[in-house]
């Protein structure tokens, strides 16, 4: 069953039906791609590529037809991060393809085929989607690139050395034959695929490191494109839940009197966790469920609030942890004498992406389909699998675009719940949680609390010593990664420190909060360590006399050349030394993350009432072969801003074991009158692909926090930037 | 039962006066362009045009339209406004995710309709209601400029 094969539904879904295949007609003669939500519409009809797309279909990633179509199968998912033109620059080059004539169609969900190769299962995350396929794409391509090659030469009775190919077709120069690709599909069929295809030199690459238009954009500006919330199978209909206030509470008694009275409401679903109301539309079941009487059992986490939660941190924070990362002998140069110790804090935070938690799902007696916007395909298959004890080829998952994941979608807990609804529900029934729910009931960026100690010699950093205590994700998320008690994610960026330090010393402490569930967010656990490090490495260069640039470059330059010459840029375009006036300064922040190089340089202004006003943000980055530039720096500049709301906003609170924050007018997000200018330098390189979606988030808190200093002399150790402290009305 | 007028076509609802329009247009007429981001008019997700002006729809009650042209996402392409405006949104490679873009285009285009070639402040009046979580604001501010520049040209 696809979207567009829809009948005309009780409530006039016929138009629907016309905009979906215009959507899809003019996706196609716009720019000579199909679009892919609407092939993902359109062709995820079962759990594997079409069978009738073509002869050739030499791996999971290419098919090509007789009228040398191409399709190539994206196995990571499009949440504006430009991957499904990325990945597909990465395959047509080295098929030779001709760009403009390709599709892309999202991969269904399959371990097998699409495993991401670092993870080992079907994942889009720790922005690792171009470094993570960029060899087995490129090998892909280049086999099938080759398989053609070879079918030509055996044509042609030549040697597959002397043939060359471009835009879909084989050419051998020597004698001018050409060969399309769909001419030598089903030949090309038959052949082995290559073991280890050669792959291009990069000075020969025609795409990769060219900017190109994203595939996924002209849909997103007509209001084509599709997401999960945008989902409407024929019969569909509308809910929206209430789960317990408090983390863990169940329902105790529901009365629904009034919520049946409401027009348009159809069915109430009371669970034991939480009750959904069914109806003709969103409105009648939000309604409704704001009708329903509730008696909560609140559990055991009732009295569970913010300051418990610190309370139990600091404390846990006392404790040694375990060894991540020894060289030299810290513990010796810490005894040494003029040690200089800083404590950090970093608050939950919830992701609110712009598209709320949402998944439409129809169970059947012999199969269920779901239709959501997911970074876990197989994950969301599994789970709807269990829930409804069919086997997982009976459980067929619509991928769609997703509305801002930052991680919120690396989680299936919307997606069960959805099921859970439908299998009290005849038809279809789409789930769409409120604002508030979607808030009050995330998967949150743990609490983090960091303690650094040091000793400085001769103005450099002699002795380091730092403890992270904060929640292990990994454990939960993905036990077998987690090992000896350290979560990899948790140190990431700290037992990697770029600067040169003789002793040096990194410590976990997995303390996890009582009730609040906690999970990957944007950034992940770089955003912790790069903002402890960072901000501490200021304070050691106060204390140093030195200048926060020079301190650094000191202890980089030997270590780390690619940071440093990402430092020295990004401080020769910010303007650093410059003169700037009163109560306004400049701050830098470094960090080797998700395998780039970034120096970020930002202009603050603080006014007299602790106001921060952010003027402008510089940003060199390395991050080897850009395979679409205009995309790296787009992923900075979004990064950044995403790094700068929760630096200055960012912080969800508990009381009484319920979230306290509930939709964007007490859970503030920057807007674009207060976006500062954002400068991004791209360093050319010929290394291999570095991630880039969450480098930006990780450099703009400490590079802001680093420019409060410089403007105000206040050093602050806890997001989010308390005006009040900045105002000078309370102390740091 | 209310009548309404969108995109230059009249539609009749079967629904109470009180529901807002943006349930109408996706859920009742399928015109999912228009999309739910807050429910209470914090992030302009949900921004259409009302007789040419910005309105967040998810609390405008359909009994309050009267026979007000209600223009979406889906026909903005049609004026001329909303015509520079995507196609700047093109030219600049504004969008990622693209979830809020919708209302971004919608009140960048209302501007430009109401103030030709607007300066920063007002850009800033007329797009803080929108907010983008992929934080494309940089790129925003540059293609309104670029849309108000192809009106003048």
């Amino acid at each position: 069953m696809t979207v567009q094969a829809s009948s005309v539904s009780p409530r006039g879904l016929s138009r629907r039906t016309l905009l979906l295949t215009g959507a899809a007609a003019g996706g196609g003669l716009l720019l000579g791609f199909h679009v892919p939500q609407a092939r993902a519409a359109v062709s995820n009809t079962a759990n594997g590529p079409q069978a009738d797309a073509g002869p050739f279909a030499p791996n999971a990633f290419i098919r090509i037809d007789r009228e040398s179509r191409i399709t190539l199968i994206i196995p990571q998912v499009e949440m504006g991060q430009g991957v499904y033109t990325a990945l597909s620059m990465i395959l047509a080059e080295e098929l030779d393809a001709a760009f403009d004539r390709v599709a892309v169609e999202a991969a269904p969900p399959s371990d097998a085929l699409y495993a991401n190769p670092i993870f080992g299962i079907q994942v889009t995350g720790n922005s690792n989607s171009v470094r993570a396929f960029w060899t087995r794409l490129r090998q892909a391509g280049a086999g099938a690139r080759a398989m053609l090659v070879q079918a030509a030469a055996a044509e042609w009775k030549v040697d597959p050395a002397s043939c060359g190919a471009e835009a879909s077709v084989v050419i051998h120069p020597p004698t001018g034959r050409k060969l399309a690709y769909g001419a030598l599909a089903d030949a090309a069929a038959k052949l082995t695929a290559p073991a280890n295809p050669s792959l291009k030199q990069p000075k020969d690459f025609k795409l990769i490191g060219k900017p190109f238009k994203r595939l996924d954009t002209p849909e997103k500006v007509n209001g084509k494109a599709l997401y999960g919330i945008d989902m409407l199978p024929p019969g569909v209909t509308f809910a929206t839940i209430a789960a317990s206030p408090v983390f863990g509470g169940k329902v105790a008694h529901v009365d629904d009197a009034a919520a049946k009275a409401v027009a348009g409401v159809r069915q109430i679903v009371v669970l034991d966790d939480f009750v959904a109301v069914v109806g003709d539309h969103m409105w009648a079941a939000k309604q409704g469920l704001d009708a329903l009487a509730i008696t909560w059992n609140d559990g055991p986490n009732a009295h569970v609030d913010s300051a418990q939660i610190w309370n139990d941190i600091r404390a846990a924070s006392e404790h040694e942890g375990v060894v991540a990362k020894v060289a030299g002998d810290a513990k010796k140069a810490l005894a040494d004498g003029g040690a200089i110790e800083a404590h950090y804090e970093l608050p939950f935070l919830a992701h609110a992406p712009m598209e709320p938690i949402n998944c439409t799902v129809h169970v059947r007696p012999d199969a269920c389909e779901v239709w959501v916007g997911t970074q876990v395909n197989s994950r969301a298959q599994a789970i709807a699998a269990k829930l409804t004890g069919l086997p997982l080829d009976k459980v067929i998952v619509h991928n769609q675009l997703i509305g801002g994941g930052f991680g919120r979608r690396l989680e299936v807990d919307g997606i069960e719940k959805a099921v859970r609804v439908a299998q009290k529900v005849d038809g279809p029934v789409k789930v769409v949680w409120t604002r508030e729910e979607d808030i009050r009931h995330d998967i949150y960026r743990p609490v983090y609390y960091d303690r650094i100690t040091a000793t400085l010699k001769d103005g450099r950093i002699d002795g380091w010593k730092h403890r992270i205590t904060g929640s292990a994700v990994i454990a939960r998320w993905l036990p077998p990664a987690f090992q000896k008690g350290i979560d990899i994610d948790a140190v990431d960026s700290a037992i990697d420190i770029p600067y040169d330090i003789p002793h040096l010393r990194v410590e976990y402490v997995r303390h996890e909060p009582p009730a609040v569930p906690t999970g990957f967010w944007r950034g992940v656990g770089p955003n912790n360590n790069v903002f402890a490090i960072e901000s501490f490495i200021d304070e050691l260069a106060q204390k140093a006399g030195k200048d926060p640039v020079a301190f650094r470059r000191a202890m980089l330059a030997r270590k780390m050349p690619r940071l440093d010459a990402a430092l020295e840029l990004a401080a020769r375009k910010a303007g650093w030394g410059k003169a700037l006036p009163p109560r306004t300064g400049r701050g830098v922040a470094v960090q080797v993350s998700f395998g780039s190089f970034i120096a970020t340089v930002a202009e603050v202004e603080v006014d007299t009432d602790g106001e921060v006003h952010v003027r402008r943000i510089t940003s060199a980055v390395d991050t080897g072969i850009a395979v679409n530039p205009d995309t790296v720096i787009a992923q900075l500049q979004g990064g950044l801003i995403f790094g700068l709301t929760a630096a200055l906003y960012g912080e969800i609170t508990i009381a009484r074991g319920r979230v306290q924050q509930g939709n964007f007018n007490d859970y503030r997000m920057l807007r674009i009158d207060q976006a500062p200018a954002i400068e991004v330098h791209l360093i050319k390189s010929g290394e291999a692909p570095g991630g880039i979606g969450e480098t930006g988030t990780t450099a703009a808190a400490p590079a802001v926090r680093n420019a409060i200093l410089a403007a105000t002399g206040i050093a602050l150790r806890r997001l989010p930037f308390d005006r009040e402290v900045l105002a000078g009305r309370k102390k740091a | 039962m209310a009548k309404l007028n969108i995109n230059g076509q009249h539609r009749d609802v079967d629904v109470s006066d009180d529901t807002p329009l943006l349930w109408v247009l996706r859920d009742v007429l399928g015109l999912t362009g228009t999309k739910f981001g807050c429910g209470i008019a914090q992030c302009g997700a949900c921004t259409v045009h009302v007789d040419g002006k910005a309105v967040r729809s998810c609390l405008l009650p359909v009994g309050a339209i009267d026979n007000r042209a209600v223009t979406t996402i889906e026909a903005v392409g049609a004026t001329p406004a909303g015509a520079r405006v995507q196609k700047a949104w093109l030219d600049l490679e504004v969008v990622q995710c693209g979830y809020c873009q919708s209302g971004q285009i919608m009140s960048a285009s209302a501007l430009l309709a109401m103030t030709p070639h607007p300066d920063d402040s007002d850009i800033d009046a007329a797009m803080a209601g929108n907010i983008c979580r992929c934080g494309t604001y940089v790129r925003i501010r540059a293609a309104i400029k670029k849309a108000a520049g192809a009106q003048s040209a």
